[in-house]
Formats: structure tokens, sequence, C-alpha cells
């Protein structure tokens, strides 16, 4: 049997997930308590997967780096979660949303993953509606819906711009019942340092209390990470400031395979930057492309004016002018793209940074003429509020200006059907893996994956984990367990004692943002990855030799926990490279430059790179294995938007 | 734009802390208040001094994490606006800033500027949930919810749990946060039918973690950076009885 071997069952694709679920182990519920289990991280897969297991009667020891469960980065996304219910009756199914999930993942996804997301997304709904998620609701007190991120169909709830929020509250109270039974164990202010692998098998963490920097142990019978994607590597992103890669990262060096590292999603709705050292970037809802019409001045002389004062004919609204049918609705990816071109061309509005003004115009004065104030700011009120609390401009009265942004993952650690790792007895789980959105992913549908994973997926594959396999007791003190703590342990002495101390953190991570966004963002070339590679590997010389932490370790030292996580990035940025490299075709969220067709448009290669990229790690270079995608249901077909 | 900064540093929860003097300059008015404290951060690792502590985490005001008593009032002046998306311009140039951690013993201070909040998780796992199986729920549309209750449900429900409330309250009260979770799930149907109970255990549990009660001060919804109602509370006395 091949490592990578993804367990996906066959027959017709309708009933592969629940014919597995019926192949799958049980564990009979007076043995469960038996069997501990190790999560990293609560947002919407972690936590959903601590109350289901918790439920079903299993220990579980729950670690996040945040001061409480519930401010995991899940609460940022905004606009909504997909299902399939139909519920407008615009001919939706779970075969259309899955169609277009492996369509608007370019064919870089696993159908039976990708059917079975489909497949689960409306209990998802349900689950969510009974634990008090308010969702948005009709005069007639039915669930409402809306088309988002170029769907053609009505086909997501949402929860005003708090979707994210509402559903990570559901999922962590749902986990706080089970912390009240005695089911789950939570530690709040706690970061994973290293995996603890015995024969073979994920068996335990070592974990850094971050109020006192005191190492401990934690043994188990497998280990869950669920702990988000890695967009952070750009320094500047939609993400919150503590989301990083180190947890994934330490699993890749304990034999978990790294797939699709150079599958990032760059989002089009961005508040722009305004200054030189700023710390992040501030996403707008998609859903805004409902209603908004995008725009930048035709002439460059135009960019200084007033928006008000350049006249209808002076405006160009690309997008519609560019892709007639989709027009403002058109994916992610050719909307960023589409918007950076405007301002490398020199079409940009708003601040001058580096030289460049990042940002086009939203415009909403139309709609408000149209449906008038009082349903705009029904639709929109808070996002509104955000971006007028943010840039100081009233987006009723002026249009907002908008530039792309890094936002989410698809890449992430390689898992089968299972969701299990190429390490045994290690899963993963959200945005952590890699699994159903291809090579880009739709609006709407990262909530939807968490919690499929974490509510409905894990607790039957875990079981059947546990089920067919023995554990032995590990002492405290066995050579295993000695050794990850010792490999943790040294890491922050080095951190702490680099031999010339003299950049903070922070120095090095904006120099490797600015090198992947500038290689490895929306368009790629050849030179300049090659370039970006030599780069980070200087600059990873110079981390190791004047990182400069201070203050002491065993204390709550963010400076310290800083450092560990770019450490982490820059190898993650050389394999993000290093994957953009070998990948010689345009493919989802990115455009290789050498791979356009004569309109300018991305060319995929469907005869040489219909394959996952999933990556070894090895001393000297990480190991490419190809896992070749087979389509059974869905032809490949070109995307175009025109 | 120049400041002074009087800032809280404190070892730890069993040291006494003090105000510690700062100047800063070349803070451009669109930082937010937290990269002006990243900025000063920046000066301190040069300087070879440990770092000052504050809670953050998404910086776009939703994660709750980030706090601070500005000038003596939780998240600054402005309403309705979180610490990290406070912005410099807000304040006019050289003007002197005081900077202290959330007061309250429940809260105890772990260093400098960051508290332990887990009493607020704590008094959600003491009831503040539907106690609804997790992967068997009914049809989600077999369930109506009229709008207005879904609305106001949702208005109650945006409590981020950041604490100010608290910070605020000469009670050291969590009344706001806890009336906002108990109104979020009485007003559906399918929280309706445990509210009761659920009620009371979650002022019970607010109690005993040391929180004070509620006097009508008012100022809870004022520092409140998701514009929480009063209502709520009244909401919530009336499900009590």
């Amino acid at each position: 049997m091949s490592q990578l071997n993804a367990n996906e069952p066959v027959g017709p694709l309708e009933n592969r997930w629940k014919k597995h679920v019926f192949d799958l182990a049980l564990i009979a519920p007076q043995n469960r308590k038996k069997y501990k289990i190790i999560v990293i991280g609560t947002g919407l897969a972690g936590s959903s997967l601590c109350a289901t297991l918790g439920q079903a009667g299993y220990k579980v020891s729950s670690f996040c780096f945040q001061d409480s469960a519930r401010r995991a980065h899940s609460i940022a996304a905004q606009g909504g979660i997909n299902a399939s219910k139909n519920y407008q009756n615009d001919g939706d199914s779970v075969w259309r949303l899955f169609y277009d999930t492996i369509k608007g993942g370019d064919f870089r996804a696993r159908e039976s993953n990708v059917y079975r997301l489909a497949e689960l997304s409306n209990r998802i709904i349900d689950q969510a509606v009974a634990q008090g998620v308010p969702f948005a609701r009709e005069y007639s007190g039915y669930l409402a819906n809306r088309s988002f991120g170029g769907t053609q169909v009505s086909r997501t709830f949402y929860a005003k711009g708090q979707t994210g929020q509402q559903l990570l509250l559901g999922a962590y109270s749902a986990m706080s019942r089970q912390v009240e039974n005695g089911r789950v164990t939570h530690h709040a202010r706690s970061e994973m340092l290293e995996i603890i692998t015995i024969n073979g098998k994920a068996r335990g963490v070592v974990v850094r209390n971050l109020v006192t920097g005191e190492l401990s142990t934690h043994t188990a019978d497998c280990v869950v990470l669920c702990t988000g994607g890695y967009v952070n590597a750009y320094y500047l992103s939609t993400n919150a400031k503590g989301c990083n890669a180190s947890a994934t990262w330490r699993g890749f060096k304990q034999g978990a395979y790294f797939a699709n590292p150079s599958f990032t999603q760059i989002h089009p709705t961005c508040i722009p930057p305004t200054l030189e050292n700023q710390s992040k970037l501030t996403l707008m809802s998609e859903s805004l492309r409902n209603d908004g019409r995008i725009w930048a001045p035709k002439q460059a002389k135009d960019c200084e004016k007033n928006p008000k004062d350049i006249k209808q004919e002076d405006r160009d609204y690309f997008l519609e002018r560019l892709y007639p049918a989709f027009a403002n609705l058109v994916p992610r990816d050719v909307a960023s793209r589409a918007v950076k071109h405007i301002c490398d061309e020199g079409r940009g509005v708003g601040i001058k940074i580096h030289g460049k003004r990042l940002g086009v115009y939203l415009d909403f004065s139309d709609v408000i003429k149209k449906i008038g104030l009082a349903q705009v700011e029904q639709k929109y009120g808070n996002l509104f509020e955000m971006y007028q609390r943010i840039t100081d401009d009233n987006p009723y009265l002026t249009p907002m200006k908008i530039y792309p942004a890094p936002h989410y993952s698809m890449g992430g650690l390689w898992v089968d059907y299972n969701l299990m790792t190429t390490l045994d007895g290690l899963f993963a789980a959200g945005e952590a893996n890699f699994s159903d959105h291809g090579a880009n992913r739709l609006g709407a549908s990262a909530l939807m994956q968490g919690l499929a994973d974490g509510y409905f997926i894990l607790p039957q594959t875990i079981a059947n984990y546990l089920a067919r396999n023995t554990f032995d007791k590990i002492k405290p003190n066995h050579e295993k367990v000695e050794q990850a703590l010792n490999a943790a342990k040294a890491r922050i002495e080095q951190l702490m004692n680099a031999p010339k101390a003299r950049h903070s953190p922070e120095y090095f991570h904006q120099k490797l943002g600015k090198i992947l966004w500038e290689s490895c963002g929306m368009s790629r070339q050849r030179t300049r990855l090659e370039q970006a590679i030599d780069e980070i590997e200087v600059l990873q010389l110079e981390f190791w030799q004047t990182i400069k932490v201070t203050g002491i370790d065993q204390d709550l030292n963010q400076t310290l926990e800083r450092a560990g996580r770019v450490a982490d990035f820059i190898e993650l940025g050389a394999l993000m490279c290093k994957d953009a490299l070998n990948r010689e075709e345009s493919c989802g969220a990115h455009v290789r430059m050498e791979h356009l067709s004569s309109e300018g448009e991305a060319k995929r290669d469907d005869k040489n790179y219909s394959f996952v990229a999933a990556w070894a790690y090895q001393q000297q270079g990480a190991k490419l294995h190809e896992q070749y995608l087979h389509f059974e249901f869905i032809k490949p077909s070109v995307r175009n938007y025109k | 734009m120049i400041f002074t900064l009087h800032i809280w540093r404190q070892k730890n929860e069993n040291t006494q802390g003090r105000f510690v003097l700062y100047e800063i300059d070349n803070i451009n008015g669109d930082a937010s208040f937290l990269e002006m404290l990243d900025q000063l951060n920046e000066h301190l690792i040069t300087q070879g001094e440990d770092c000052i502590v504050f809670d953050y985490d998404c910086r776009e005001g939703i994660c709750g994490a980030c706090s601070l008593v500005i000038n003596g009032y939780p998240h600054g002046q402005k309403s309705a606006t979180t610490t990290c998306q406070l912005y410099m311009r807000e304040y006019k140039n050289q003007s002197e800033l005081w900077i202290e951690p959330w007061r309250a013993s429940s809260f105890p201070v772990i260093k400098d500027l960051t508290v332990d909040r887990s009493a607020f998780d704590r008094i959600i796992q003491s009831g503040g949930y539907i106690s609804v199986h997790t992967g068997c729920a009914p049809e989600a549309n077999n369930t109506l919810v009229e709008k207005y209750a879904a609305d106001e449900s949702f208005n109650a429900a945006t409590c981020i749990g950041c604490g100010a409330c608290v910070a605020v309250c000469p009670n050291a009260s969590a009344t706001l946060f806890v009336a906002a979770k108990i109104t979020h799930l009485a007003l559906l149907p399918q929280g309706q039918i445990e509210s009761k109970n659920r009620a009371k255990k979650l002022i019970l549990k607010m109690q005993s973690e040391g929180f004070g009660g509620c006097s009508n001060h008012r100022h809870c919804t004022r520092a409140c950076p998701k514009d929480i109602s009063l209502q709520n509370i009244t909401r919530m006395n009336k499900i009590l009885g």
C-alpha cells in the first residue's frame, strides 16, 4: 500500500459516505471513556470536534493559544455558510454544491471528499439552528439566504456580518457544556510546540504554558490539529495576528505530508494598506460585491481626484467590462488579479505606499438609489460601520476603497478520506488540512468545511482508528516523550540566545512577507520564485544568527511566541515557493505568468498537473509525492467567466 | 504625532504594579492604538527591555481579546469601539495617555496589561448553552423564529466577551455579559425551555466568581464595544421573575 492511499470509498458518489460510515469500526459507549484524544485549536473544527467527542463520551484534552476558546479566528468570518437546502427553490442541490465546489477549486480536489462536504452541509445548518445560532430570518420566520461570491443560487445562510462569530459561539457553547460535564479538559493560553511520536504513531504533544513559560507533555491515543491556515506567512493578511503554522509545521517535520503549500487565496475586498508599518489588513465581506460596483478611473490623471468629481464616462467598471456575464461577482481570484492589474497599470486610488496607489472603488451609490438607504443599511450596516471606523470615510457618501489581501490557505496537511495525515494517529481538520477546496475556495465554504470535519466526519473516523489499533500505555519518562520535550527546550534556548541578537521577530516577518507577496502571491513566475527561494534561505540564516528576544522564557513573553512562529513561517515560505515553482500551470487562485492563454487568462494543465503535490519532510529538502486526481463524475472544464 | 504614555507594568499577579513613563514619537494618525504599542515594543526590543504585554488577536474588533483602560475608559472613550479599532487620530498630538489593564478582582492581572478572563468561560460552562446533542438536530426550517425575535437575539449574541462591562462597573459586575447570553438564547424557541433555569445558573455562577451585582449605574452599555443594550438586563430580570 502506497503511503498516499486516500482510502476513498468506491461506487456511486451518493452512497460513498454512508457506506463508509457503515464500514467504519465503532467503539461501544461504555468503552469510550478509556480513550483520550488531544485536540489542538478551538476554531470551528476544533470546538465542534471537542463538543461531539465529549458528548460521545471520550476523554478530550483541548488546547488553544488564545485566552479563551471562543476567540479562535473563525469568529472573523463575515459572509456566511453554504448549504444545499434549496430553500429558495432556485435549482440548488447537493450535486450542484458539489459541482460548484469542484469547479471553483479548479479541479484540484478529490470528488469523494467534496461530495461528502456538500452532503453534510445541510446537517450543519440544522445543528447550528438547534444550538441557537441566530441566523437571519425572513418575516415569515423561515431562514433567509443570499447569493454569495459568484454562485448563481442563493444558498448562503448568514447572521449579518458575523456568521463566523455566531457559529463559533454555537460550537464553543456546545464544547463548554462538555467541559462542565468533565469530558473535555480545556487549556487556554497554551501553545503546542512538538508532537510526540511513538512507534510511528502520534501519541501526544509538548505544550508551552504561555503564562508561566512552563513546558509540559501530554499523551493520548491520537492527536487532532485544528490549527487553521498559514497566510500570515505573508505578514500582512486578513488573519488574526496570532494565527500561525507552527502546529502543522511540527506535524510536517514528524512525517505528515504537506499538500499544495502554494495554494493560497488572495481576497479581493480588503481595506487597502495606509501605512508602511501596518500590522494587518481587514477584510470587508465579499457579500458587498452583490450590490457594490467596482471601478477605477479610466485615466491615471484622475486618480487623485475626489471620486464624486469623476464623471460616469471617465469611470472604468472593469469587472463589468471584462466579464459581462458574472460582472462584479466573478470568483475571488479573477477579481483580485483584475484589481491588482489596474493598480499595477497606475490606475489605483488612495494613499501611495512604496510609490503605488493600492486601491479601487467599490461604489454603492447605484444600489442606494435603487433600494433606498434603509434597505442598504439593513443589509450591510455593520460592515459600513466597520469600514468607517477604520478609514474615517463614510461609504454611504463616498465609495469604499478595496485592495486584495491574503486570506485563506487551501493547502495544508495532506489527509486521506478519514482526515488522517500520513503520520498515523495525527488527524487534521478545517483550514489546517488541504482536503476540500482544491486550488481555490468558494466564498462561504470555509465555515462549512470546518464544521463538517468537526461535527460529522472526525467523530466517526477517529472512532474507527481507535477501534482498529491497540495502544500501549506510555510512561511519563518514555524516551520519545523526553526527546520531544528536549527538542522544544532546545529550540527555545536557541531563540533566546542568538549569537548576534539584533532584530525583532517583526523585522524578519515583514521581510518574509514582502518576499512572498512579490513572488508567491497571485501571479508567479519561475525567475522570481527561484530568487525568492534564495532570499528566504539567506533570511533563515540571518534569523538564527540575529533574532533578538528580550525578557525571559519562564514568563509570559509574546516576543518569544512570535519568534518561534516566524521561524516556522520562514521554513514554510520556502516550501510555498518550491511548490509554486514545481507547478508549471496557472490554476485556481494563482497564475504562472509563463502559462497564460493568448487572451491573458489562466491556462491549466490537466495532462501534467492534475495532482495533489504532497511534500514529505527530509533534512536535505522536502520530497514531492504526486497524488493524481481522478474525475469520474465531473469532466474538468476550462473556467470561463467572460 | 508624539505621545506621553503612562503604562501599567506589573510582573505578575502577586507583585505590586506601577505606572512607567514612555515617550513615543513618529506615530501616524492612521495607526491603531495597538500598532502604536507595537511600535513602542519594537523600541523596547532595540533597547534590550522586556516588551509590554497586552492581549490582541484579530485586530478587527471581533475576537474580544484586546482590552486596555485608556485615560479611565475601557477601550478608550470612543463609543462602540474596541481598542484594536481605535485610531491615534482620535487623540490630540502631544497628549498624555494613561494605559491600564481591566480592573476587577475576578479578572486578576497576569502581567502588565493582560488579565485573566477565564471566569467568563466558567460562567458559560455553567449553563450558557442550549442542551442539544450534537450531530442529530431536526430540520432547521421546522422551527420558525419570528424575525424580530431573531434580530433581537442576534443583537444580544453580538457580545464578544471582552469584559469592558466589568472593567467599567463600580461593582465589577458581569450582569450585562450574563444578561446578553440569557437573552440571546431565551428569545429563540429552541432556547426558551431552559431559559429560567439557565438564567439562575449563570447568575449564581457570576456571583460565585466574585463579580458584583447590578445597581443600575449603566456604565456597562456605554463602555460596550458592541452596543449591547440594557434591555437585556430587563429581559433577564423578567425571566428570573
